[in-house]
Parts: structure tokens; sequence; C-alpha cells
């Protein structure tokens, strides 16, 4: 009988003690919250970029450094693979006016990254979007979305979202759930279903994230805005390759883009050209911008590698 | 039978170890394939498990007790090998255990991780520890059968003498995990279905996706109670247990839950084909008049309309159609989630394309490969069933017992060997 009863009491004890508690630390929450209020406004400020490439300020205590779990054999190209270039924030530009379909930029592509002939990171698609709309040809690379499908779905960390806006594969870490390909809006995403045929040379290299080399079987590769030689201080391949100047690379802080001959402003681009980012309303906040088809380098119809694939084809 | 079917299978699965998934029809378009369709149809069977055992016997439909046993072992038997199907798709299955010391907690992957295992330990429990004092039955009362058998029982029945402190503690336990393997039910399929309608996809960008799943799995998991029940009452003669009027009312459930299906399917189809919206509009052509149409008009008539007209009359409900309206069903649902998973894929919002950016047609025919270890994986979960079924009692002895109203509390048998 007595057993009900003390719990009750206990409870209420409880109770009491809690409230009391909670009341304390009101009171004395107050002064104390002031003061480190007080000592927040004297600490030192650090200017920092957020992955959207915006400039915020922050107190210098509040930063904490960002570790990634390097409990797998991690290598020095994997850990700065993950960090990215500082103070960077990448964009390309498309000038959908220039393309005419030469396909040099897919060529140098697949050159640097060894891509075999199943597949392409680059591509130039076909464009016409309605019966009686003009066709263009539309050149087309990873986005590097800063609101990337692909990095939310991904259940182990294998692709990820870089300070510099770069979306990379870890493909020491990646599972080849396919995940991301499902998720990703754009068809970017490539799968090695089989067994890898890299030169014996490049099956040597140390893995390198940057440019995805050497390949593995049963895991994703894309488009990496070859960040291999963008540390070099270089343009990335198809913007190099390209010989109608159609890839406009650069940073979105420094506002400048060049496709190696040309430079502009990239907010003096975007203003006169119209520029604009492929299929908006999905939300993915891309990082390539194109720009619209007007006043053609030359016709869709006078395109050279249409007619030199059609030659193929006739030949065989 | 089964286990070649099963070996076969298996012996499939070691080549596609050895030259990874190119052995498969899978491209980079089509990415998930039958693999993924057969993820989710285990999946869907495995929740009859939480339907019987938990929902029918919470809201006191006392005429379900004799099916508990069997459902639970369908649902035992179908989430183990969804788990094993899932890693039979990966790139990389050495890399698994990337998932516990790299798993994200933002990825439905790893949501979907976590409650089907969870599922898995809850169904195993909710087998076992009501097999208990029937394990102690055969213990003690069943004397025709080898030694080593014997031994296994008696260790599998942990002691179990059926005093009053024990059935107390299993009555309660079985109650707890009857309450709590409902929303986790509903989670293993909910969560599945959200694996594809987080994504942007035309056809996976759903809300309904999710009580449409569980409705479907609801529906293929009783036809699937259903079949088993029709071939154990006529090789083991149990007219008795499984009796006609017990076909006659789970026709009834299966009728019910059929139009709940229905319900969701026209709102999953109906509203997008009223809009004919750009990432949608040629996915839902294909669907209706294309080239899934065959199989889509099937899966909707053959599998979900004409099950429920012939159910709907009493003539329907007895066992042998049953039985046939059983197997339909199921074969139904199988291809209803191929038409979920793989059409979408065949529909990117860019063109499909080849090297030189000129269209190409995508298309996915699904080699021997990927059918022999499909197929031996469903044998493989017959074969579970069938050798569970061989051991251990199919119809809970103390429960039919206490439903019969032989005993009360279950308590006479077990003690009564006890002694």
């Amino acid at each position: 009988m007595k057993k009900p009863e003390d719990k009750k009491n206990s409870r209420r004890d409880l109770l009491k003690f809690g409230l009391a508690s909670t009341v304390l630390a009101a009171i004395s929450q107050t002064p104390l919250s002031a003061s480190v209020l007080r000592k927040k406004e004297e600490e030192e400020k650090v200017r920092l970029l957020s992955t959207n490439g915006k400039l915020v300020e922050v107190d210098k205590s509040e930063v904490t450094k960002v570790k990634w779990d390097s409990k797998d054999n991690s290598t020095e190209n994997r850990d700065r693979a993950r960090k990215g270039i500082e103070g960077r924030k990448w964009v390309l530009v498309i000038d959908l006016a220039r393309c005419k379909h030469a396909l040099a930029c897919q060529d140098s592509c697949n050159k640097h990254h060894h891509i075999p002939g199943d597949r392409q990171w680059l591509n130039v698609y076909k464009m016409q979007d309605a019966e009686d709309t003009a066709p263009y040809w539309m050149p087309k690379t990873c986005f590097h979305c800063d609101e990337p499908p692909c990095v939310s779905v991904c259940p182990v960390d294998a692709t990820y979202k870089r300070d510099d806006g770069i979306v990379l594969i870890d493909n020491e870490r990646c599972i080849g759930c396919r995940f991301c390909m499902a998720a990703c809006p754009y068809s970017t995403r490539v799968f090695n279903w089989g067994e890898v045929n890299d030169s014996p040379e490049v099956q040597a290299r140390e893995y390198d994230p940057e440019i995805g080399l050497p390949r593995k079987m049963g895991t994703v590769e894309k488009c990496d805005f070859c960040p291999d030689m963008l540390r070099q201080g270089k343009l990335p391949n198809c913007a190099t390759a390209c010989p109608n100047g159609v890839f406009f690379f650069g940073d979105k802080n420094e506002d400048t883009v060049t496709n190696g001959n040309e430079t502009f402003r990239f907010s003096e681009l975007m203003e006169k050209k119209a520029g604009y980012r492929y299929m908006e309303e999905l939300g993915t906040e891309p990082n390539v911008y194109y720009l619209p088809p007007v006043d053609r380098l030359v016709p869709f119809e006078k395109c050279d590698q249409q007619d030199k694939h059609d030659d193929e084809e006739h030949k065989q | 039978m089964l286990a070649i079917v099963f070996l076969v299978g298996l012996a499939s699965y070691i080549f596609q170890l050895r030259d990874g998934l190119i052995i498969t029809d899978m491209d980079d378009y089509v990415s998930w394939g039958i693999y993924i369709s057969n993820f989710v149809f285990f999946v869907a069977v495995s929740l009859v498990g939480s339907l019987i055992s938990a929902i029918l016997k919470l809201s006191n439909a006392k005429w379900s007790i004799p099916l508990t046993r069997v459902a639970e072992v369908i649902a035992v038997s179908c989430i183990m090998f969804a788990g094993l199907i899932i890693i039979v798709d990966m790139g990389r299955p050495d890399r698994i255990h990337y998932l516990f010391i790299h798993g994200r907690l933002q990825s439905p992957i790893v949501w979907d991780v976590i409650v089907v295992s969870t599922y898995l330990v809850i169904s195993i429990l909710l087998l076992y520890i009501p097999l208990l004092p029937d394990l102690a039955i055969l213990r003690d009362k069943v004397t025709d059968i080898p030694k080593w058998q014997h031994k296994i029982y008696s260790f599998l029945s942990l002691g179990w003498v059926g005093s009053p402190k024990q059935l107390n503690i299993m009555h309660k336990s079985v109650k707890g995990l009857a309450i709590v393997i409902i929303p986790i039910a509903f989670g293993i399929h909910t969560v599945t279905s959200w694996l594809f309608s987080t994504t942007l996809r035309g056809g996976w960008n759903s809300t309904n996706i999710g009580p449409y799943f569980v409705a479907g799995a609801f529906m293929v998991g009783a036809a699937a109670v259903i079949a088993v029940m029709y071939v154990l009452r006529r090789n083991y003669k149990l007219e008795n247990y499984f009796t006609d009027e017990l076909f006659d009312k789970m026709g009834r459930l299966l009728v019910f839950l059929s139009f709940v299906y229905l319900y969701f399917n026209i709102n999953e189809y109906l509203t997008p084909a009223f809009k004919m919206m750009g990432g949608e509009r040629d996915l839902l052509r294909s669907l209706f008049i294309g080239e899934f149409a065959p199989m889509f008009w099937s899966t909707q008539i053959i599998g979900m309309v004409i099950p429920i007209i012939v159910l709907l009359f009493k003539k329907g409900r007895r066992p042998l159609p049953m039985f046939i309206i059983a197997l339909v069903v199921i074969v139904g649902a199988w291809f209803k989630r191929y038409l979920i998973v793989i059409p979408t894929l065949f529909f990117p919002y860019l063109p499909a394309v080849e090297q030189y950016g000129l269209p190409t047609a995508i298309e996915y025919y699904p080699t021997f490969e990927e059918w022999s270890i499909t197929i031996g994986s469903l044998a493989g979960a017959l074969l579970v069933i069938t050798f569970l079924f061989r051991y251990i009692p199919l119809i809970g002895i103390w429960e039919m017992a206490e439903y019969q109203g032989i005993v009360e509390n279950g308590e006479i048998p077990t003690k009564d060997a006890a002694d």
C-alpha cells in the first residue's frame, strides 16, 4: 500500500526540484548570456565564402574546420579533392549561338579522361523545343548544381559538393547503388558496368578523384570541370578545344569568364545575351549557364560533324 | 526443383560478381532494372506479416488466427530476400559496410536500410516468440524424430515450461511487438517508395506514391497468404483448419484491399493524365497506348479489375478459384512493380543520345542472368517457406487451442508436457 504513495511523493519532489532548477537557471542565465553577447562583439570576424557564392562574415569562434571521415585508406589526393580550390566559385557559360557541333570538346574530354567509347562525360544534344521551333545544338556538361540531387541521395558521401562549387565523385567510396543516376534529372552520370579497360599506364596511377582515374568497376563517374587543369591555372579541356569559343569558363567571385580568346564580365554577359539556366524549375541551381541560340555563326543544317557522321553511316 | 532454380540464380550471381553488372541489360539510361523492381515486390509481400499478425489481431478479428504463422513465415522469408536482392543490385557489394561506417542520414537509402533491418528483426521475433510453446510441445510430445532434431527443438524452446510467468511475458511481448510492427511496416514500404519519389523524374515525382505502395503491398500480401494456404491445405490435409469459411473471409479481405489499391491507382494515373505535363507526357503515353501499354493494361485489368469482379461472387471465393486468382494477383503485382520502376527511366528530360548527339532508342531487355537471379530469388523465398514449414507447426498449436476454446491461456498442454 505504501509503495504507490512513495512514488507519488517522489514524483512531486522531482517536479518541485525541476521547477526550482529551471527558475534558477533562468535567473542565472540572463546576466550570463549578456556577458557572452558583449564578449562576442569584441571578437574577431572572419569573412567566409558560402557554397552558393555569397560572402558572409562570422565570428572566428563559430568557425570549426570540417573534417571528413578518413577512416578508410584515404590518400593525399582524396583529401585534396574533398576540399576544393580555395576562394573560387567556378561557373561555365555555354554560348549556343556559336556551337556548330564540331565535337572537339567531346574528343578532348574523352582523351583527357581516357573515356572508353561506350560513354561520354560531355554530350552535344540536338535540341528542338517544339515542332515549329528551330533546332539547335546544346553541349551539356555536368551542371555542378548548388542544390545537387545526386549529393542529397548518396548514402555514403561518395559524391560531394566542394567549396569551389564542383560536384565530385570518390570512386574509392562509391558502393554502386546508382541512386545518384536516378536522381540526376540531366542524365549526366555514367556507370562502369563492366571490367575497366584503362591502359596499363592509367591503371598504374595513384587514384585522384580530380581526374577520376584510374576508374573502378561498379562505380559512377561524370564530368568534373577538370579540377586538375584548374589547379594548374588552365581552362577545362572542352573550353580550350572548342574551335568556336563556345565555352566560357571562369570564377563567379571574380565575375570573369573566358574561352581563352575573349574575356567577359560574367554579369555583363548574362545581361547582354539574356543568359539562362536549363530547366530552372527543377530548383537544382546549376552553375552552368546558357546563352540562347540567336544570330548563329552557322545555320543548324550546315554543321559539319553531322555530315561526317552521316558519311560514316553511308560507308558502313 | 526450387533448389535447382535457386542454384542457377546463385551461379548467375557468381558470374555477375566476376564480370560486373555488364552481364545485365541495364545501361546509363535504364540504370535500375528488374533487381530493383523485384526488391520492391519482396518488400511489398513481406508487409502481410504485419497485416495478419498485427492489424487483424489487434482489431480482434479472431478468424485470422490460423493464418498468423503462415503470414509471419512469408514475411520473414520475403524481407530476407529483399535485403539480399538489393545487395545483388549493388555495383560494389564488397563495400556494403560503408553504409554503416560512412552512412549519411539524409539519404533515403540509409532510411531504408534502417527500417528494413528493424522490420526483419521484429518479424523474426514475432515468428519466434509465439513459436516457443509449440517448440516445447515438439520437444516433449514428438518422439519419432531423429535425435539431432530433438536437440534443436529443445535448444530453440529456451526451457519453455508454460508457467504463468512465461505465458504472461509471451503475451505481453507479442502484443507489444504487434503494435510496434505496424508503423515499421508502413515505414518499410513508404521509405521504399521514397527511393523513387524523392527524385525529380517523371512518374516517380508523386506525393501519392507512399500510400499507393502500401495499398498495393497489402493486396499482394493477402494474395500470397491465400496461395500458400491453399497449397498447405492440399498437401497436409488441413481442411479442418484452413476451412472454406476462412477462404471466404480472406477473399473478402482481398476484395477490400483491391478496392483500396484501385482507388490509389486512379489517383496515381488519372490526375497526371488529365494534365499531361511535359516531363510525364511521353511516359504516360507509352503506358496507356505505347510500348508499355500491353503490360500496363494487363496488370490493371487482369491483375486487379478481374480479381475484384470474381471475388465479389460467393462462388469466386471458394478455395480453387481463389488460389488461381491469388496467383494472377501475385504475377500481376510483380509486373506492376516493373512498370513503376523501369518505364520512367525510358523518358529522361534530355533526349537519349549516342556519341554524336543524335537521338538513340532506349532499350531494356533483361538478360538470362538477370532473369535467373530474379527467379532464383523468388524460388529461394519459397524454399525458405517450405523449409520452415517442414520443421515447425504451420498453425500455432497453442493459439489454435486458445481460439477453439480447448484451453484457456494456453496453459494446459504445455504444463502437462512439462510434468
